[in-house]
């Protein structure tokens, strides 16, 4: 007999009693709170100072994208020639000095006359017949807003009103239009209307522009102001057989041609004062409302390639990793098809076939995921190949989990991180590309129901060097773009995965 | 290693022949060009005829091989240069596509080496945290927003340099001091991006090789921090930087395409905008097929340079 019969052999089962029959055996609770993987990410994501302000200033773009349109005087459609290319101007912003709309210029001695007689010609009299000579400079509607002084070539330093410098224009209009004004000018008390010039009498040579209407004075060969004893200029009005200075002109049976203050014509038309707070592009739209729109239109396409290519990634990725050998290695030769493929010469194709059956903007979208899925796919891949092994999964597996469970249950979570971090950063790059794709003219979105920043800084690179504000506003709001999405996509990425921070790549 | 060389290159006319035909299949079946003069549209159809343009596309397509197999002959252009040789044309936009990439390449490489070094020795000192986030500036501002800064400020503003580059007829030479003038916005402003992500890199690898074990061996044999830093840490962390520079290279000679536009340079970049616009397909399929080759090239040179630079990297073996 072993030794191991007789201990056998000798045992009977009053040999044995459960330790604790009562209490139930329990780990100790944990003292404190526990920290699931995102709230512990937070805690990571909100140290990053860096990364805490760009997320500020992503809030900040996507809420000016949504709130401006609605609270803009002007839709994207807007547009207006006569103002094209003004400067920012906002009544409530000039109070402290910027966006006043005012801009220094020099001015010789004929052209200083030209726009003091718009402030002078609009402080027009109907009763006396008269102008104000004080308004040239700083009156009301003067387009000289104040004299700095002169230079050595004896031109006079001043600063201007891009707004008001329009002046006067001649207008074709129809007799109900009229009517119209007439009837708003009694009820508001602004004056619109003003005596039409008799064309005959204006020296030609220096007329630039045919709606041009702010030579009310005569002139003598050289441009310069005739002016009469008392220092005042002659007015060229047309004038009826008694005299009176006459408001519209006969075009044919039912247009007129009228002469109107632009500024009060403006209020007139839209209810409200010319005043763009970034100003207004080449053809006259107004900048921030095109702005918002460039902004949500790079936001919408750029969430929504991250998304799908999320989406596509994240399966093709799975799939691949999971189950590895063959289908891997044909997938993989797919990936490496694809990636080969120039992204421009991709949208570019898009645009060409798809443009006019599906549209601009989703031939865009197409484009985008063909080949931008790759990236999502090659990081899942990976991630499944290092956890696809482990001790937990082939637990798993003998406890007879399905295939689709095992995937997305148990090996999935481990690649959320990097998905997600690499989905953020998906965004600067759409962002870039779309608008690179829109500036050259690839993609064309500069209509008047959708824009975007690429098109917007094209428009602006074409009066780059005489008005710097048009290319500016959209510059500054892609570089803010870029630079906060990058931010806080590496933000993101030390969170998820602190052994990786301050990897670059 | 031959056998891995061999089985990349194969891959690489693989996939170009994949893209090649879908981009051809693509492009024929939009609309053909519109006969221009219409007078010579007799004489045009017969040169259409002549060169296939009737036939089925699966024909066409062999023609087109054909063409580029036996006579190394891309077609002929109807729109940009009028029956004008595609070969021809990219041969005369291809010089100053270079000239402006190998230019902003060796502006950028020494500077961009030089800032990491000096942000990898100083790590968390202040100079490290200027240099780094100037860098992370520079590399998330899109290049043609510096583009336009460097254009209003030394272009339209101080007037130092021309807004944009001189034509070669004024020229007579892509080598005249005038023209290199004229070139240097655009390469500044190709320079700033590949600087920052150079710098980024280098300080990257630096960093790390500075805290290896290697290092405090050499320390210990004596050697000052500066020989140390020279012979050791900068030549190991050399290899993974020079097959980045290769990247750098191709990436700018595709990437350039919106630089060459804000400066009106006549290069590739420009052809292709013009050839979509104006819808020349020959010129358009063989500068498709430039971009991708380029792309798929530099993609197997720079693995393959990291064997040839370090000889512990053993191509194609087995993760």
């Amino acid at each position: 007999m072993t030794q191991a019969d007789k201990i056998t052999q000798d045992l009977t089962p009053e040999d044995f009693r459960f330790a604790s029959r009562s209490e139930q055996i329990k780990d100790k609770k944990p003292e404190t709170k526990p920290i699931g993987y995102f709230r512990d990410a937070w805690r990571r994501f909100k140290k990053n100072k860096a990364s805490i302000v760009a997320l500020c200033i992503i809030v900040f773009l996507i809420l000016f994208a949504i709130i401006v349109p609605l609270i803009s005087s002007f839709s994207i459609s807007f547009s207006d020639p006569v103002y094209r290319n003004r400067i920012p101007k906002n009544s409530t912003l000039a109070h402290i000095g910027i966006a006043t709309g005012e801009y220094s210029n020099e001015l010789n001695q004929r052209a200083f006359e030209y726009y003091a007689a718009i402030g002078i010609g609009a402080a027009y009299d109907k009763e006396t017949d008269t102008e104000d000579n004080t308004q040239g400079v700083g009156g009301e509607y003067a387009a000289i807003r104040s004299v700095k002084g002169t230079t050595a070539s004896n031109r006079t330093k001043v600063k201007m009103d891009a707004y008001l410098e329009i002046g006067f224009r001649r207008l074709s209009v129809t007799r109900e239009e009229y009517d119209q004004i007439v009837a708003y000018e009694q009820e508001t008390g602004n004056t619109v209307l003003y005596p039409v010039i008799d064309s005959s009498k204006v020296n030609q040579t220096f007329v630039i522009d045919s709606t041009d209407a702010n030579y009310w004075y005569e002139m003598d060969s050289s441009g310069r102001a005739v002016k009469d004893a008392q220092g005042n200029s002659k007015d060229i009005y047309l004038r009826d057989s008694d005299g009176n200075a006459l408001y519209f002109q006969n075009r044919d049976a039912n247009g007129l041609y009228i002469r109107v203050l632009y500024h009060n014509y403006f209020i007139f038309k839209n209810g409200h004062a010319p005043e763009f707070l970034f100003g207004t592009n080449s053809v006259g739209q107004d900048i921030v409302v095109r702005l918002a729109s460039g902004i949500q239109l790079s936001l919408l396409l750029a969430f929504g390639v991250s998304v799908i290519n999320l989406l596509i990634g994240a399966i093709y990725g799975t799939v691949e990793g999971y189950y590895g050998g063959k289908v891997d290695l044909i997938m993989e030769r797919i990936v490496d098809i694809l990636s080969g493929v120039p992204f421009i010469i991709v949208a570019t194709l898009f645009q060409l076939h798809l443009a006019n059956s599906v549209g601009i903007v989703p031939s865009l979208l197409f484009a985008f995921v063909l080949t931008g899925w790759i990236g999502t796919s090659r990081r899942v891949r990976t991630q499944f190949y290092r956890f696809k092994g482990q001790e937990y999964v082939l637990a798993a597996r003998t406890l007879g989990a399905s295939d689709a469970r095992l995937m997305f249950k148990h090996i999935f979570p481990n690649t959320l991180g990097t998905i997600i971090t690499s989905s953020v950063l998906v965004i600067p790059s759409v962002i870039f590309s779309e608008s690179m794709l829109t500036y050259l003219g690839i993609v064309n979105l500069s209509g008047t129901s959708m824009t975007s920043i690429g098109a917007m800084l094209s428009d602006g690179q074409a009066v780059l060097a005489s008005f710097p504000h048009v290319i500016f506003f959209p510059a500054i709001v892609i570089s803010l773009l870029m630079i906060s999405f990058n931010l806080f996509g590496n933000g993101l990425r030390d969170a998820f995965n602190p052994s990786l921070r301050g990897v670059d790549e | 290693m031959a056998k891995y060389v061999i089985k990349r290159i194969l891959l690489l006319f693989f996939t170009l022949f994949i893209i090649m035909t879908i981009c051809f299949v693509l492009v024929k079946l939009l609309e053909p060009n519109e006969i221009l003069d219409v007078t010579q549209a007799e004489r045009e159809e017969a040169i259409r005829d002549a060169l296939g343009y009737n036939e089925p596309i699966l024909i066409q397509y062999m023609i087109y091989w054909k063409n580029i197999l036996t006579k190394f002959d891309f077609g002929v252009s109807f729109e940009i240069e009028y029956l004008g040789s595609v070969n021809g044309i990219i041969e005369d936009r291809l010089l100053p596509t270079i000239l402006i990439n190998v230019y902003a390449l060796v502006f950028s490489v020494p500077i961009g080496i030089a800032l990491g070094v000096a942000a990898a020795l100083k790590k968390n000192r202040w100079q490290d945290h200027t240099i780094s986030t100037l860098v992370m500036l520079f590399v998330s501002v899109p290049s043609f927003v510096y583009a336009f800064v460097l254009q209003y400020f030394l272009g339209a503003k101080l007037g130092w340099f021309p807004i944009q580059m001189e034509s070669l007829a004024e020229t007579g030479s892509y080598f005249t001091w005038g023209m290199f003038v004229s070139m240097i916005l655009p390469v500044l402003a190709l320079s700033f991006g590949s600087i920052a992500s150079l710098a980024r890199f280098t300080r990257a690898e630096l960093a790390e090789s500075l805290t290896s074990d290697y290092m405090l061996l050499a320390r210990a044999k004596g050697l000052s921090k500066g020989q140390a830093t020279l012979r050791h840490a900068l030549k190991n962390a050399m290899v993974p930087i020079l097959p980045t520079i290769i990247a750098m290279f191709a990436n700018i000679l595709s990437g350039s395409l919106i630089i060459e536009r804000i400066f009106s340079v006549p290069g590739i970049g420009g052809l292709y905008i013009q050839s979509i616009q104006e819808l020349d397909y020959n010129v358009f399929m063989a500068v498709t097929i430039f971009y991708t080759f380029i792309g798929l090239a530099a993609n197997i040179i720079v693995d393959l340079s990291y064997g040839f630079l370090d000889p512990r990297i053993r191509m194609g073996a087995k993760k």
